[in-house]
């Protein structure tokens, strides 16, 4: 008996039916996620300084993450163009004022500083895709944008240095500025972006990171304020 | 039922399935339901299935010619450029240095290349080179210029977009002058070599490769040392060109060739003295303001 149960473990199903005047009847329906829907109906109806408050809060959440680059999927995940748009009219504009009288041989005008950027991150961009990168067009284009960020610091320092004097002094504290920030900067990024990388072509990617933040380092050290 | 006896009349015949119930021992072959042998029994003979296309062993014999060819994309599409980047580190690594070091015998197509020419290292190596010519000069002048008082240091960035100009069309225009070139020769006398316009834009962009440490070395203002590297330098990249451009053009007429040949040999020299004198300027070429006789006329009434 209890050999036979065992090798027939569902025999004892084949038992069970159903009267067939119980109805069988019910919904069957997908729960929408209902809340979200009460969501994107408040947002309409909250105030445009809480909209505006949470981009802001948004930025600011990407710029610490670029301030202590960590293995986080949090500028990647929802990129944004907000923040490489303010970094990159800073810099340009600080970049400006220096030696702008003589406009021949001068600094880089507002609309370069501008077409570098873009322009690089861009190319870098589409150089990553080409090789096989994983990561999205402007998810790179927000990574490059924000790791601009220690080099837009170190631009604000540089010109509160050349107040002081144009000495070797300020010249090696500038020195010394600018070489610690391109190498935050050249470290944060190829942080979030090496990973979507196939493995035997991160350093073909990581080249071009390393020139353009070298380029822009160059802009920022070589400023030289108008008399 | 079959219709009977005369051969000539017209005869319809039923459903396969209807004669096989009357004529059981009879095999039959029906062309609406397939079963899976006489398929393979198609297969097997070679015929190809047109109508049926999701069959596996179909798409296992395209599969298999498909994958020794690359795709031809048009190139408008991303596709078509993805394929000139389908190299690793360790590849671009070994065309550099193949090009700064040239073997007699060793031509760089054949043996770095191997029909698979890439765009990453003739695009980067062009804008490092615009990058480090630009840097290296601005550095040169200011330690040239930096002792004397009415220097004022400036950046000098708009000779970064003379550098790219210049750089760009000699690694880019000029090896389709020289495609387009060879491309006529071709047809002219039969060359057993031919190169594509990718293959001679990789060499060109390769060959550039040497001038960027030479360029650094430019910073520091002693003329002999500069003189030196720019001769190391062009015989370098120039051999390269040249042990590369011989096969294609070694079978025309020896005017032609010379001409080929010289051609190549003088711009690659013009380039680089063209470099070496606009960006770098020598401990001689000072601007006479201390001592002008404008600045004594202003003096002097004063």
């Amino acid at each position: 008996m209890a050999a036979a149960e065992d090798s027939r473990p569902f025999a004892g199903l084949s038992d069970v039916s159903i009267s067939e005047d119980i109805p069988v009847e019910g919904d069957i329906s997908v729960p929408v996620g209902s809340s979200r829907r009460d969501d994107e109906l408040s947002t309409l109806d909250e105030p445009v300084k809480e909209t505006i408050l949470r981009d802001l809060r948004a930025v600011g959440n990407k710029f610490v993450h670029v301030l202590y680059p960590k293995r986080s999927s949090a500028l990647l995940r929802d990129w944004d163009l907000w923040g490489p748009l303010l970094l990159c009219v800073t810099l340009a504009l600080l970049l400006q004022g220096g030696a702008a009288d003589s406009d021949d041989q001068g600094g880089p005008q507002f609309a370069e500083v501008f077409v570098i950027i873009w322009f690089g991150s861009i190319i870098i961009t589409l150089n990553s895709k080409l090789l096989g990168g994983t990561i999205s067009f402007f998810q790179s284009l927000c990574v490059l944008g924000y790791c601009i960020m220690p080099l837009t610091v170190a631009m604000a320092v540089c010109r509160l240095v050349l107040l002081g004097g144009t000495g070797m002094v300020s010249f090696a504290v500038r020195l010394a500025v600018v070489t610690a920030s391109f190498g935050w900067s050249t470290f944060a990024s190829t942080a979030f972006l090496t990973d979507s990388q196939p493995p035997n072509r991160k350093a073909l990617v990581v080249y071009p990171v390393f020139l353009f933040y070298f380029v822009i380092g160059w802009m920022v050290l070589t400023f030289s304020p108008s008399q | 039922m079959a219709a009977t006896n005369d051969p000539f009349q017209f005869q319809e015949f039923e459903e396969a399935a209807n004669m096989l119930e009357i004529h059981r021992d009879a095999t039959t072959i029906s062309i609406e339901d397939d079963g899976p042998e006489p398929q393979k029994q198609r297969n097997a003979a070679g015929f190809s299935p047109d109508a049926d296309n999701d069959d596996p062993h179909d798409a296992d014999d395209t599969a298999e010619l498909l994958s020794g060819q690359k795709k031809n994309a048009p190139f408008w599409t991303f596709e078509y450029y993805q394929k000139f980047f389908d190299i690793e580190t360790h590849h671009v690594k070994e065309r550099i240095f193949g090009s700064m070091m040239p073997w007699p015998g060793k031509n760089f197509i054949h043996v770095y290349l191997r029909r698979n020419p890439d765009l990453y290292g003739p695009f980067w190596i062009c804008i490092t080179f615009v990058f480090a010519i630009a840097i290296s000069g601005n550095i040169s002048n200011f330690l040239v210029h930096s002792g004397r008082p009415n220097y004022r240091y400036t950046p000098e960035f708009r000779k970064v977009t003379i550098a790219a100009t210049a750089i760009f069309s000699y690694a880019w225009l000029l090896p389709l002058a020289l495609w387009g070139l060879l491309l006529w020769r071709n047809n002219k006398v039969m060359n057993l070599v031919s190169y594509s316009f990718m293959e001679i834009v990789c060499v060109y962009g390769y060959s550039l490769s040497i001038y960027v440490p030479a360029v650094v070395l430019w910073i520091l203002p002693f003329e002999w040392l500069r003189w030196c590297s720019v001769v190391v330098a062009l015989c370098l990249s120039g051999s390269v060109l040249v042990m590369t451009f011989w096969p294609a053009v070694r079978d025309d007429h020896p005017k032609v060739i010379i001409a080929i040949m010289s051609g190549i040999v003088l711009l690659n020299i013009l380039l680089a003295i063209g470099c070496k004198t606009y960006f770098f300027s020598t401990p001689e070429e000072s601007h006479p303001d201390d001592s002008s006789p404008a600045n004594e006329a202003i003096k002097a009434p004063s």
